[in-house]
């Protein structure tokens, strides 16, 4: 007997006496979790409708593979194989390795899946079911430690979605100065991961709270201070970024299939 | 307007106990302890509870009501459904002495554990000049009244006793956040420590110390999580490792 139950604690049978709705969070934590896993694998493996009219998903997007549709690869640069081992690789597959990682060892969403996968616990004074804790000391959630490396790599990812986004302001000709739906998602989308990636504790870290003297760096204080006031809202961040990026890639897979006509505003 | 109400108090100690119920007159704008106080005085004697201000601010009135860790004294009555029992017991993840008095002394070996703050040796006493953006991360920190609700509701220590040797829990991380932090402190190595002696890996952040802590101090976006970051950058990250190798600094 462990925990709550131990010998020397006073003597409460109950896991928790908790009166209010606790298991709903997690409930619908893991609800939408693995509605987007899912989602995500089943986009991934497609390797169909990523592309259509200067419109690209961000589940493809740099695309990389040899198998990549011309115009959705940046300047025909392809130095990944369309096959591994005779199997077709996605192109997906190659760059979401990257997102993935970030919001794996993002500090909001460890929070998120600890709780409503694991249990660890499910809800603040409900006890656990594991019998035995190393929290992240071991392998293979020391891994969480490399959250900054995954920050990095989002970083350029970034640059290269906001490229998609702008690039989207042409018409199906090719001719600039042109919005569409399409562009407006790929504009919001992008710019709710600046939004998660800016407001990141590893970006806070950084930029500036590694610093024991704040007084000798005026700028990157200045430059923490901003970042804070981001990461008070860093949990809506990654809530709305990952939203926002589902529904870009819903938005051109329906565009792509021919499900849906992409609306030109001029 | 007076009212009453339905209450289930756990009495016992380390051998026994169990919840009896009780029913109380509250008046309005009263809290929990008010009415447990009132209980104490026409019903149960000899009922055991800690306090001491009233005020929310000495810490002492630490328990579970409708099993949440909050403060008996900031708890309003109101704040419950006219026909809601509320159910009080002690802090479970402590050893219970009384009814709903717990033994904390497991915080103060803790506490003797952080290494104290280290004064610069070319500095004495009264010389130390610091300005208020360098110790302004610090000071929020020191808004901690030691209630102790972090502690009891941190799963790594209440749901795994056995994990008590190794960890130091959140009310003694922002304490070492606070040192690391403090522009003028010289120990070496707090950030390792931290690691290795005190089980800061062992926190997986689910932040219910922040969400308990009745002075709202963001505890795991302010103090666990900078530095879990301080600790990856002399432990998990080669390059900023190198870094320090290179120029032979433990921070800036």
């Amino acid at each position: 007997m462990s925990g709550v139950f131990s010998p020397t604690r006073a003597k409460i049978k109950e896991r928790t006496l908790r009166t209010d709705k606790w298991w709903l969070q997690p409930l619908l934590t893991f609800s939408v979790l693995i509605s987007f896993v899912i989602y995500a694998t089943f986009r991934a493996f497609e390797n169909d409708n990523y592309y259509k009219d200067h419109l690209i998903s961000p589940f493809y997007s740099p695309c990389l593979s040899e198998a990549c549709v011309p115009e959705a690869t940046i300047n025909g640069f392809t130095p990944v194989s369309a096959t591994i081992l005779n199997f077709a690789l996605s192109p997906a597959l190659i760059i979401l390795i990257f997102p993935l990682g970030f919001r794996m060892t993002c500090y909001y969403y460890r929070k998120s899946y600890y709780r409503s996968f694991w249990m660890s616990p499910p809800a603040c004074a409900v006890a656990e079911p594991h019998k035995k804790y190393t929290g992240e000391t071991r392998f293979p959630l020391i891994i969480q430690n490399s959250h900054r490396y995954f920050f990095y790599a989002g970083l350029v990812l970034n640059v290269i979605l906001t490229y998609d986004a702008v690039i989207s302001f042409k018409n199906p000709e090719g001719e600039w100065g042109h919005m569409s739906v399409g562009s407006l998602v790929l504009l919001v989308s992008s710019t709710l991961l600046w939004l998660y990636s800016m407001s990141c504790h590893s970006c806070r870290h950084t930029i500036g709270g590694r610093l024991k003297n704040f007084s000798k760096h005026p700028v990157r204080y200045k430059l923490w201070s901003w970042v804070s006031v981001l990461n008070h809202s860093h949990q809506q961040f990654a809530w709305f970024s990952l939203a926002a990026v589902a529904f870009a890639d819903i938005y051109v897979r329906q565009v792509a299939s021919g499900a849906w006509t992409n609306f030109y505003f001029f | 307007m007076a009212r009453n109400i339905k209450l289930r108090i756990w009495r016992g100690d380390s051998t026994e106990g169990g919840l009896k119920d009780v029913v109380v007159e509250a008046n309005e704008g009263e809290v929990v302890l008010d009415v447990i106080h009132r209980v104490q005085a026409t019903q149960m004697g000899d009922l055991a509870v800690r306090w001491n201000c009233k005020a929310g601010k000495c810490g002492s009135c630490s328990m579970e009501i409708n099993g949440k860790p909050r403060l008996a004294c900031m708890t309003q009555v109101a704040s419950f459904g006219e026909e809601e029992t509320i159910t009080v017991t002690p802090l479970r993840a402590f050893p219970i002495i009384k009814d709903l008095v717990t033994d904390v002394s497991f915080n103060y070996k803790k506490a003797m554990e952080v290494p104290a703050y280290e004064h610069p040796a070319n500095l004495a006493p009264g010389e130390a000049r610091m300005e208020q953006i360098d110790v302004e991360r610090s000071q929020e920190f020191r808004k901690c009244i030691e209630c102790f609700l972090c502690q009891d509701v941190c799963h790594v220590v209440r749901d795994h006793e056995e994990n008590k040797k190794s960890f130091a829990g959140p009310r003694f991380f922002i304490r070492i956040a606070e040192l690391d932090m403090h522009p003028l402190d010289t120990l070496k190595n707090r950030k390792k420590t931290a690691q290795e002696q005190h089980g800061l890996g062992m926190c997986n952040i689910t932040k219910c110390c922040t969400e308990v802590c009745p002075e709202h101090i963001k505890i795991t976006d302010n103090a666990i999580i900078p530095m879990k970051e301080r600790v990856a950058d002399i432990k998990y990250d080669p390059i900023r490792w190198l870094g320090t190798k290179i120029r032979k600094r433990e921070g800036l």
